[in-house]
């Protein structure tokens, strides 16, 4: 890539820092850059966000459908799959299956559910109702 | 409490904590391209069963933790790395080197890592950042992707030193053992095996998924992603191509670009001519990347989306392939006594 050709375009990093880019000047020697983002790599993120905002809304519904437990939806509101959610609860993945059956979760014991509130950085309250109050 | 410690921005976290600790202990000649390519950073591995953020994991460039480790190892500067299970253990030892006047290497996870934009906070653990003192309750904090230095409270700084999930970092902390001159000559020497060992690692890695011909197998695999995938699904596969390639300050193919950087670099240690001819033939890969990737964008974006479209993206892939095995093998016949 030629110096000339960084792109310089808007991307969700430029609100934190611009990014070093390395590229070659008129004589073909390597040199770098600062470079605010590049329109390619921003449409590909954003497409990854949208994805995320589907799962997370089909799991909303699914819940509210009793096909599922909240921790479906909080699982795929933190971006978090199966494996996740078994290292930051200590939970079985096996266990956290049968948890996200809505009629096993609503059975469950309340210090049961803080583990599920803290790995989900939310509240018990928050946890059963699907109301997050996020920043 | 603060560690004499100089922040330099590099394009990858890896290649700049490498360079910014051992800068600090005595390997003043160190670039990040010299770092990246002492390491044999470059790399290419598409792994279809193991999925992240649901879509197939890619790599560009080496494991996490290698750079570092095959840097020091040439230089002969030997390195201390820890992991903790306890939280206060792994807290006791940051101080313990800060009050030492040690800056210290971190892996962390960015999801909980709060100066980063929303918009880059998955569950990827294999982050690095260099701390080099405490203000109060404040570590300071130089993370090598950006500008600037920042910083983190106790609380924000544990919680991702103990991020959880794969390549969880349990705490791991890492930094150069003593203050070690290096000499031309090792460096001269670190050249010379880092890129026969990134040579072994393009071209003969065992297996179909990796190296150049991982890339080439990419590229035939990405041709029946529409019919077997479906559009919708092929699109986020390639915007995950896309992201993989990118990371974080690795703008289109950049790895590439700095391994060309690299090539250019070594030509100061070794005034051998195959090593900047090779270099524009990385740059060339590089820009093929780049083209790669607006061909990926103009389909996951929903431009562009025929059949013929997903071949041409496989086919820049294969082209790479062809190059990229050429530039190595190129550099795979170097006469290095001469």
């Amino acid at each position: 890539m030629k110096k000339e050709d960084i792109p310089q375009d808007d991307g969700a990093l430029n609100k934190l820092t611009k990014e070093v880019v390395y590229a070659v000047d008129q004589s073909g020697k390597y040199t770098t850059e600062l470079s605010t983002g590049w329109e390619v790599k921003a449409n590909a993120l954003d497409l990854a966000w949208k994805d995320i905002g589907n799962r997370i809304e089909k799991a909303r519904q699914q819940v509210l459908n009793r096909e599922a437990s909240p921790l479906l939806y909080f699982m795929e509101l933190r971006l978090m799959d199966i494996g996740i959610v078994s290292a930051y609860t200590g939970f079985w993945k096996w266990t956290i299956r049968r948890h996200m059956k809505p009629g096993v979760f609503e059975k469950l014991p309340e210090n049961k559910l803080q583990r599920y509130a803290e790995a989900f950085n939310v509240s018990l309250e928050e946890l059963k109702s699907m109301n997050v109050h996020e920043d | 409490m603060k560690t004499e410690f100089q922040h330099l921005q590099a394009a990858h976290c890896e290649n700049g904590v490498t360079t910014n600790l051992l800068r600090a202990v005595g390997a003043h000649q160190l670039t990040e391209p010299l770092s990246f390519g002492i390491g044999s950073g470059l790399f290419f591995i598409y792994i279809p069963l193991l999925k992240i953020n649901n879509g197939p994991a890619f790599a560009f460039r080496t494991m996490p933790g290698l750079i570092f480790k095959r840097t020091c190892k040439s230089l002969a500067i030997p390195v201390v790395r820890k992991k903790f299970s306890s939280r206060e253990a792994a807290e006791q030892a940051l101080e313990d080197c800060l009050r030492a006047g040690q800056p210290v290497g971190c892996q962390v996870g960015v999801y909980y890592l709060t100066y980063f934009p929303k918009e880059y906070r998955f569950h990827f653990n294999a982050h690095n950042l260099i701390v080099y003192g405490r203000e109060e309750d404040q570590y300071l904090v130089s993370d090598p992707v950006m500008e600037n230095v920042t910083s983190l409270s106790r609380y924000e700084l544990e919680r991702v030193r103990f991020a959880k999930g794969a390549l969880a970092p349990r705490g791991q902390l890492y930094y150069p053992r003593e203050k070690k001159i290096v000499t031309d000559d090792q460096l001269r020497s670190a050249i010379k095996s880092g890129i026969k060992r990134n040579v072994r690692d393009m071209l003969y890695i065992p297996g179909s998924i990796a190296g150049v011909k991982g890339i080439a197998y990419t590229g035939k695999k990405i041709k029946k992603w529409r019919d077997k995938l479906g559009p919708e699904k092929a699109g986020l596969y390639l915007a995950q191509l896309v992201r993989m390639q990118e990371e974080i300050g690795t703008g289109g193919g950049g790895f590439r670009y700095i391994y060309g950087a690299f090539l250019q670099e070594a030509y100061a240690f070794h005034p051998i001519d195959t090593l900047p001819e090779v270099s524009k033939m990385i740059t060339e890969a590089g820009d093929l990347w780049r083209a790669a990737a607006v061909q990926a964008a103009g389909i996951y974006k929903g431009r562009i989306g025929s059949q013929a479209d997903f071949d041409q993206m496989g086919d820049y892939l294969i082209k790479i392939s062809g190059i990229e095995k050429e530039a190595f093998k190129t550099l795979a016949k170097i006469n290095w006594k001469a």
